[in-house]
Order: structure tokens, then sequence, then C-alpha cells
């Protein structure tokens, strides 16, 4: 059984727990809290000691710094006073909430009171613990230093002699991984049962895959899978990982509610919806409150919509130092990472504000300096004001570029994966409301002054859009109105972009070419660029998957030569029930799957190469997920990458060379082990057969036994030979022609 | 391989056989006739008529002189084929889901029903053949020579092995056990398919030392006749005997041609191909005694014979022709 949560009760989670880290002491400081409900006291050390008569002055200067944490007055302060008349340097302070109490101890432990004294604030309940006789033991004992232990190395996988790729399938209950062994079956690492509750999710670059349990996160790792870090968040739901993988967000819709016992949340958790962890520490860095998006205007006299989620709620910058979140038409909170305190100490107003996005990478901008992370965002028209798209350069918080918008329903801000552009995607309406179409105002954010271009040659609406990975091609999707009450799903056009080939810069975008009459909905990039798969998704009667290739080494179309591109449909494929594609992360193979999540008919996986030639076909019984492993970014410099590129024919050679002899060796074996079949059969048919034989001598039968008896008198009253002859008599129209006499 | 479609039921199809030549073929379907066909052309020689409810299950005699009908009127009828007359009625207290002659003819078999409080049982009787001028041929015993009771799970389906030496019979519950036909013993019990995935259908080899069972399962398993044991498995065979449960028709319905019959090949367990045409859910199917063509019958009401071409015969894997030229 795989050692999941759900198999564990509570009590073997805590056990588990407790293996790695004795949380006996913070057990006992929840079971004594609720007991004695001393919470709200907190002791006061490190006070000078004063006589009687000056006590009530130092408890006065003392309230207006224990004041400025939360409310006290003078009659909640007890200051003792020993046998001589002199206080102690102590004293006790009741606040009104546990949870001041708490702050008070957070920010003025440590704090001067004056030149001399510094003071110590503990909770009452501390010092009762750990201060009682012998709880502390007078001798100091070196802690021991546990032996080291060799961990598994996160990233073994890469080491494959074959360099093949991982994929993690869940199909009923169970949670496999899985080398990728082309069109044969694929080799299992681990498959484990009841791995997961909800789904599995890799780590962006592949170090962790996650599994999510009513009690928490868990990740797993290394070459075996083992657990290698656990996020306790109660029924959880959504998990985020960052960019770089050093940071883990998860959702649920119910707040946190804090139990005692419970080791790693704490109070400061309770209520919350959203953790933001640090995956090394395992700890949490902070917790929020989800902001959830508005829903669409209610219809009168029904039910308000239910409010979406946002998600993702935390958007990552590409280096990972800042998260950014937004409070849907007010403002965006950008964190700084790792301390989560608010950049600049304030939010960024933004009235109205819509969307926003990080851009995927650092770009180096012309013209400017100090790179830093952009951060592109929307703000719908309000009023006399129109509709803005701006671009902020974080931390300056510099607003590098806006462009205002007319007559716009909605925006979707697309960034190419190098942050080499950024295409907004801006539907608009006509002034009466009644017809839509779509603009397309791409911003060169590596080029000074980031210019825009505007493509506005799309007729309808575009329903999906892509750009080419590293690449600056894109592929968009566009559909017609759809006539109320259509059975139909309407015909959409696929079309490709290029840029205008002109010296090293990209030239002008301009449309390669349209495919009319398709049923597409889906865009699917190789990432590794060139390749890109169109496919028909989540439909009910199509399930075409096309292979385009943008350089086709062949002859060019004459209309075409100024564009740097060479569309080729290399072929198209048909997967019944397809529901998602995804690509490896080398670029060679694609994956389209039926999931039971969205429909119960065929479900399975297929795998085609990247030119569409199917491997293997996968019927599963339950699918639910198939998921490649992500590949960590190369280790390669750029010369290093060109003189594999530039040496490739030699190296291929060398495969060619293995691929064949792997074939001969699998057909060998197939033959033999067919050859060891069909013997083991005849035999034990031949077996059987003297068996009978000696059976029907010993019963004292004839031959024919088991012919049938009476045979020949019966056949004679049915038939006179022993062949039928059937004739059939069958008429063809060969000409009819038709005379009109007279 | 263009099919000859039979369209002579009005309801989907219980159950066909060809008869030991293979000019023949006898469908049986809830409509409560018998057809008897012309297995060359598909013409329709006649039908047999009498029996007041869905008849489940033909089989012919081996010299194809009687017809024993099985059906949920709780009558095992037998028929002169030539004639279309009714020779012979045997009533049960249930209705009756599976008929079968013994290898020689001599011996008939009937799986009956368990409900109403009685178990299901098989029953064999002792068959007459006239004069041998097909005179007096309902000239028939009336009462079985043997009765078996199935206390534990209920029997589904039975034939006969080699030499009439056993009785076979696979179960409601996917296990599959043997008899004595002479004392009616359990010899063997064999849980061959998942438990609690009825056994739909069960057919023996020519010369009957194996036969092949089709289960719920969607699994078929080929048996040896004389111990039980499991010698191959076919997977995904969803079409012997329907074994494909009612619920799963409406969700697949959607695609015309899901409703296939697969080819296996005997011994590598390989699926070597696959005919569509059905629009329902095969119930039945059964092989020209000379293996030179196939019928099956579906719930959608047709029977289609299938013709086998050229290159089915001369479909042979590597392996098989090296032993062929030894």
């Amino acid at each position: 059984m795989a050692p999941s949560f759900d198999t564990l009760t509570e009590q073997d989670f805590h056990e588990e727990e407790e293996e790695e880290i004795d949380f006996s002491d913070l057990k006992e400081q929840f079971e004594v809290k609720l007991e004695e409900g001393l919470d709200t006291f907190v002791v006061i050390d490190g006070l000078p000691v004063v006589p009687e008569d000056s006590r009530q002055k130092l408890v006065k200067f003392l309230l207006r710094k224990l004041n400025t944490i939360g409310h006290t007055s003078e009659d909640a302060v007890f200051m003792p006073l020993n046998d001589k008349g002199m206080s102690e340097g102590f004293a006790f302070v009741e606040y009104e909430t546990p949870e001041q109490a708490l702050a008070a101890v957070k920010q003025l432990h440590g704090v001067p009171l004056d030149k001399k004294h510094t003071l110590a604030v503990n909770k009452l309940m501390d010092i009762e613990r750990y201060g009682r006789e012998g709880r502390i033991e007078e001798e100091y004992h070196a802690p021991e230093v546990e032996p080291f232990k060799e961990k598994e190395h996160l990233r073994s996988w890469m080491a494959d002699a074959n360099a093949r790729d991982q994929f993690a399938l869940y199909r009923n209950d169970k949670v496999g991984v899985f080398w990728n062994n082309k069109s044969n079956p694929p080799e299992n690492v681990v498959d484990r049962a009841h791995w997961t509750q909800l789904f599995v999710q890799w780590s962006p670059k592949g170090t962790f895959l996650a599994s999510v349990h009513p009690q928490g996160v868990q990740l797993w790792g290394g070459a075996s899978f083992s657990k290698q870090k656990q996020f306790p968040h109660p029924f959880v739901q959504l998990v985020e990982f960052s960019p770089l993988e050093g940071y883990l967000t998860t959702w649920s819709s119910r707040p946190i509610q804090v139990e005692e016992g419970q080791p790693i949340l704490t109070f400061e958790e309770d209520g919350k919806n959203i953790i933001v962890w640090d995956i090394e520490s395992g700890k949490p860095l902070r917790s929020f409150v989800s902001h959830d998006l508005a829903a669409g205007p209610a219809a009168e006299g029904e039910v308000q919509p239910k409010k979406k989620v946002q998600w993702p709620a935390f958007k990552w910058s590409a280096d990972e130092k800042y998260v950014a979140r937004m409070l849907q038409g007010q403002s965006i909170s950008i964190y700084e990472v790792p301390n989560m305190n608010l950049l600049g100490r304030t939010s960024v107003k933004v009235e109205g504000v819509n969307d926003f996005e990080w851009s995927p990478a650092t770009v180096t901008r012309e013209g400017v300096k100090q790179y830093e992370q952009l951060l592109c965002f929307w703000t719908p028209e309000i009023g006399s004001n129109p509709a803005r798209v701006a671009m902020m350069s974080v931390p300056s918080k510099e607003i590098v570029r806006t462009r205002n918008l007319f007559n716009v329903s909605d925006v979707k801000l697309h960034w190419q994966s190098q942050g080499a552009y950024v295409c907004v995607k801006v539907d608009r309406h006509s002034k009466s409301k009644k017809s839509m179409a779509t603009n397309l105002e791409i911003f060169r954010v590596r080029e000074k002054g980031v210019p825009v271009e505007v493509v506005d040659s799309l007729k309808d609406t575009v329903i999906n859009f892509s750009w080419e990975p590293n690449g600056s091609r894109f592929v968009l999707i566009t559909t017609g109105e759809t006539p109320t009450g259509a059975a139909v799903p309407p015909k959409t056009a696929v079309s490709f972009f290029a840029p205008e080939k002109k010296g090293n810069t990209a030239g002008n975008f301009k449309l390669v070419r349209t495919v009319e009459k398709k049923t597409s909905n889906g865009i699917y990039w190789s990432p590794k660029g060139r390749f890109v798969v169109v496919a028909t998704v989540h439909s009910q009667s199509n399930f075409d998957l096309d292979f385009w290739d943008m350089d086709f080494e062949g002859e060019k179309n004459e209309a075409e030569k100024d564009l740097a591109a060479n569309l080729q449909l290399m072929k198209t494929v048909e997967h019944y029930g397809v529901t998602d594609i995804e690509w490896d992360p080398t670029g060679r193979y694609v994956v389209s799957s039926a999931s039971v999540w969205t429909h119960s008919m065929e479900n399975g996986w297929n795998l085609h190469t990247f030119s569409g030639n199917t491997l293997s076909e996968n019927p599963t019984e339950k699918f639910k997920q198939f998921l490649w492993r992500p590949r960590p970014p190369t280790l390669l410099s750029k010369e290093e990458q060109k003189q594999v590129r530039k040496n490739l024919r030699e190296y291929s050679k060398e495969f060619d060379e293995e691929d064949r002899y792997a074939v001969d060796i699998a057909n060998t074996a197939v033959v033999e082990q067919r050859k060891r079949v069909l013997s083991e059969w005849l035999a034990w048919l031949r077996r059987e057969k003297e068996i009978q034989a000696e059976e029907r001598e010993a019963f004292g039968l004839s031959e024919d036994a088991d012919s049938p008896k009476l045979a020949k008198d019966a056949r004679v009253g049915i038939q006179q030979e022993g062949d039928t002859v059937v004739e059939e008599i069958v008429e063809e129209i060969i000409e009819e022609t038709e005379e009109v006499i007279g | 391989m263009r099919p000859i479609l039979l369209s002579g039921h009005e309801r989907s199809l219980t159950q066909i056989k060809f008869n030991t030549d293979g000019d023949l073929l006898f469908s049986t379907s809830k409509d409560k006739v018998v057809c008897a066909w012309w297995s060359a052309n598909g013409e329709r020689l006649g039908t047999y008529s009498g029996h007041q409810g869905a008849v489940w299950t033909v089989d012919v005699s081996p010299n194809t002189v009687l017809l024993a009908t099985g059906s949920a009127d709780n009558t095992v009828r037998l028929w002169n084929i030539k004639t279309g007359e009714c020779v012979k009625t045997w009533d049960f207290p249930t209705a009756v889901k599976r008929v079968a002659f013994s290898p020689d003819g001599s011996k008939l078999l009937a799986v009956t029903e368990k409900r109403m409080g009685f178990l299901g049982t098989i029953a064999v009787f002792d068959i007459a053949y006239g004069d041998g001028e097909l005179n007096n041929l309902n000239v028939q015993a009336d009462e079985p020579s043997l009765r078996i009771t199935c206390n534990e799970s209920k029997a589904t389906v039975a034939g006969w092995s080699y030499l009439g030496k056993y009785i076979i019979a696979g179960h409601e519950d996917g296990s599959v056990s043997q008899y004595d036909p002479k004392t009616g013993d359990q010899l063997e019990n064999v849980q061959a398919h998942e438990f609690d995935h009825q056994i739909n259908d069960l057919q023996f080899s020519p010369d009957r030392t194996y036969f092949i069972t089709a289960s719920k399962d969607k699994s078929a398993k080929l048996m040896a006749a004389s111990n039980l044991a499991i010698l191959k498995t076919y997977k995904d065979y969803v079409i012997l005997g329907g074994g494909q449960a009612a619920m799963d028709v409406t969700t697949t319905s959607a695609r015309q041609g899901k409703f296939e019959a697969r080819f296996y090949h005997k011994v590598f367990e390989d699926e070597i191909g696959r005919v569509r045409g059905h629009f329902g859910p095969l119930n039945t199917i059964d092989v020209h005694p000379a293996g030179t063509a196939y019928a099956s019958g579906g719930e959608d009401g047709y029977v289609r014979i299938h013709h086998f071409d050229k290159p089915y015969f001369d479909f042979m894997y590597e392996v098989e022709r090296e032993q062929l030229r030894k």
C-alpha cells in the first residue's frame, strides 16, 4: 500500500510526523492553552527596579509602549514588590485578547525601553511551561548531531542513458510513473494505489510530484519517489508551484480552522484560504483570504451566480523574487519573497484592474540599464475613460508603456515565452454592441520605447491564441457569430501568423495562411517551437488533431517567400473523445488523452510522434490524467548547443544503430516466444488426442463414436447428393432508355 | 468480405447455429420464431412456430434431422427440420436458457433458469431418431434420464465434451464446472472468470477437447475439457454472447461500429482483426463447421453471415509457416 495521506488514520499521520521531529513540547503548549485560558497574559522582564512610589510612573511609561500593540490599562498591569519595597524588575500584563498578547510578544520582545533597559516579553504560559522546575536541565548537553544520511538525487531521472522521458499516469485509484519507450510498452518506475485523492501535479522543473489529499499536499521525488515534503493544508483543492520550485501556493474553498495538535499551522492561518509555503523548510510563509472574481451581473429575479475562484491567485515573477495578486477592480498587491512584505508597503492602486500577467522571463530591453521584472495589466472602460493596457516595471513600479483602447468587451494578455512580445487580444464590440471583432495589439517589449503593432485584419472573434515558444510566430483560432439556439457548434478558422524577414529583428506580423471550415479549438505548440498541433478537444462530434510544421524543408509558396515560415500540414489523426493534448518536454512526442473526468467513453491515451505518427494506443479504464515530467532547462551553453546541432547527423547515426539493434532484439524475442507457444500448443493437442483415443478404446467405442448416429439413413431423406449446388439468379439493369414515340 | 444481411426477426437475436454440414443456419430470437436459412445466399428456408415466449436457444442434431429449441415459455421443443412440425414438447417449471445435443446426437441437455423457488437444473434426455426414414420421430422419452441441480450458482450455458464424456457448464458467478453425464456428479469447478461476471457463451472446438467461454468480465478463455485448465485468455472480448452490458450500450451507441466482432489468434492470443456492422451489441456468433464463414446475431434483430475472403485463409504467422514447411 502506498504511503499516502488517506490510508493513514489521523493518528498515523502524527506518528509519522513525530518520527522526524519531536512535537511533544508543542503539543503540550496547545493542551495547556485551553485548560488555563491565560492566553491574554504576558510577562515583561528587564524593567528597571524602582521603589514603590515611582512604580506608578513606570507603569504609565510602560503603558504607552504596551498600548501601541493592543489594549490594556493600568489596572491590568501588576508589578509586584519585594520585602524591601522595591519592584523586582518584572511585571504581569493582561491584554484584552490573546491575539494582542501574541502580538505584544512578537513585537515588543527585545525592544529597548531606555538606554539601559531592554524589554523581554514572554507569554505567561511560556514562563509556566518552560520555566517550571525540572523543565530545564541545569547542565548543558550538546545536542546530538544526527549521522549524515544520503538522500536520493532529486534529478536522477535526467541521468537516463537513453535520455527517455518520464510521465505520470493516473487511472482508477492508481498513480504510476513510467518511462516512455516509444512504441514499446512503457516501463514502470512506481505504481501505487491511492497515491492521491484529487489529482497529481509535477513541479515546473520536474523535481517533485505533488499528490493532493484532504489533509494536505505531499511532494514526492528521487529515484524511488520517496516522500520529500508535507504541507498540511486541510481540504486543499488547488496547488500551484512557483516557476523556480522555491514556493508552493495552496488553496481550499474552506477557510482553515486551526485545531490543537496541528504542528505546523498556527493561529495566523486561522480563517484563511490560501497559504504560500516555502518548499525548502516546509513552513508557511504567509496565509491569505482569497479574493474571488466578481461574477457576471445576475439577471433579474435570479440568484446571484457563483463567484469565480481567481486561480492562480498568486502570480510569480520570472525570477521568483516577487509574487503578486489582484483585488479585482481595485489594486495589485506585489509581495517581496521570502519575507512576504508588500513591496513599498502599499498595494498598487489600479482602478478597475481586471487582469494582470507577469513576463515569463526577465526581458533585456533596449535603452534600459537595469533589467527589471515586467508586469502587464488592463482596465476596462469606466465612465468616459478609455480602457487601458499598461506595462509596469517592478520593483521600481514605473509604468513603461500604456495604450488606450475603445469599445472593449474583453482583453486577454498573452506573453511570449521569452517576454519579447506581449499580445493583447482585444475583443471589441461595434457601437451598437451587436457584432464582435478582435484586434491584436502586439507590444514589442525588447525594442526601444516598446512600439505597438496592431493586427486588425481579423473579421471574427478570436477564441484561442498561442505564441510559438521561444519564437515570434503565433497561431489563432477565430469563429463567427453563433446563431442563438444552434445545435451545432460554429465552424472555426485557424490562422497562422509569422513576422516578415527583415535582418536580425523580426518584421511586421503577417498572415501566412488561414484554414477555414475547421472545428478546432485547441492550439498546442511543441515546447521547442516549429511544430504545432491544432486540435478539436472536448467535442461530441469532432476529434481531429492536425500536426503542422512551420519550417517545412521543402518547396516554399511564392506568395509567402518574405515570411519567416513555411507552413505544411504533416498529418491529421483522430482520437475519439480527446480531452487533453500534451507535448513531452523535448518536443519529440505528443500524447492525446480522453479523461474520465470529462466523459466516460473510450478513456485512454495515445502516443504520437511530433509528426503525427501514432506509436501506440492505450485504452485505459477510468483513465484520469497523463502528465509528462517536465525537465529543468539545459545546462549547456549556447555554443555547446550549437555544436550539438552541427554534429547532429553524426550522433543520429549512433542512435539509429541502437534503435535498430533494439528492434532486432525485440523481434527475435517475439518470434522466440511465438515459437515456444506454438510448440506448446501442438504438444498439448497431441497429448489430448492420445488421451481421447485411449479412452475411446477403454470404453470400447468405435472410431466414429462422435459422428452422428443414423447419419447415413437420415441424410438420404434430406439430400440425395453430398454437395448441393445453389443456383442464384442476379438481375442487373445495365441501361434504361425512354423513347417517346409519335 | 461483404456480409449477407438476414432480416427475418423483429426482435433481438438470442442464438444462431450452423448445422454439421454448414449449409443451414438456424436462428432464434425474442420474437418467438425460429428461422432456418441457407447459409450460402441467405435465403430463408422456413420457420418453426409454436413457442409462446422468447426463444432463448437452439441446437441441431448432428445428422440434421432434429432441431431442439428452448424458450421462455418453459418448454423445450423438438422439431422435424425437414417438415417443420413439432415432434415433441417437454415442459419445465422455468424458462430454458440453453439446449445442446451430445456429439453423437443420442442425448440432449437443457439448462433451466432459476426462478420462483426452483433451482437451476441441467436436464438430460435420450433422443431417438425413429426408423431412419424420418418416421416416428415423435417417439421420445417423456422424462429426462438425468437431472443435475445447481445448488450454488445457476448454470447459464452448458455443452458436451468429446465422446459425451463430460457436461461442461458455465455459471452465473463466472465459474465453470464439469459434470459426469452418467451420474450427474460435479467433478470439477473452476473460477475461470472474475467473480460474479456471468458466463454468456460456451462453445467447443471441433474435436471437443477444448472450449471457449465468454463472460461479462470482457474476456474470453480457452479451457481444456478434460481438467478445466485455462489455456488461453483473450482480452476485451466483448462480442461472444453479448458481453457488453445493457447499461454500457446507451453510452456507446453514439458511435456506430463500436459493436464489432474481433478475431484473435487462438494460439498467440493476439487480436488480428475486427468486423463491424451491427448497430447493437452482438448477442451470439457461430462459425461455419468448415471454417469458411461465420455468422453473428445482434441485439438489432439482424443476422449477418460473413464468408471469409482469401486473405483470411492466407494469413499466417511466420512461425506457423515454418511449422507447416516442416
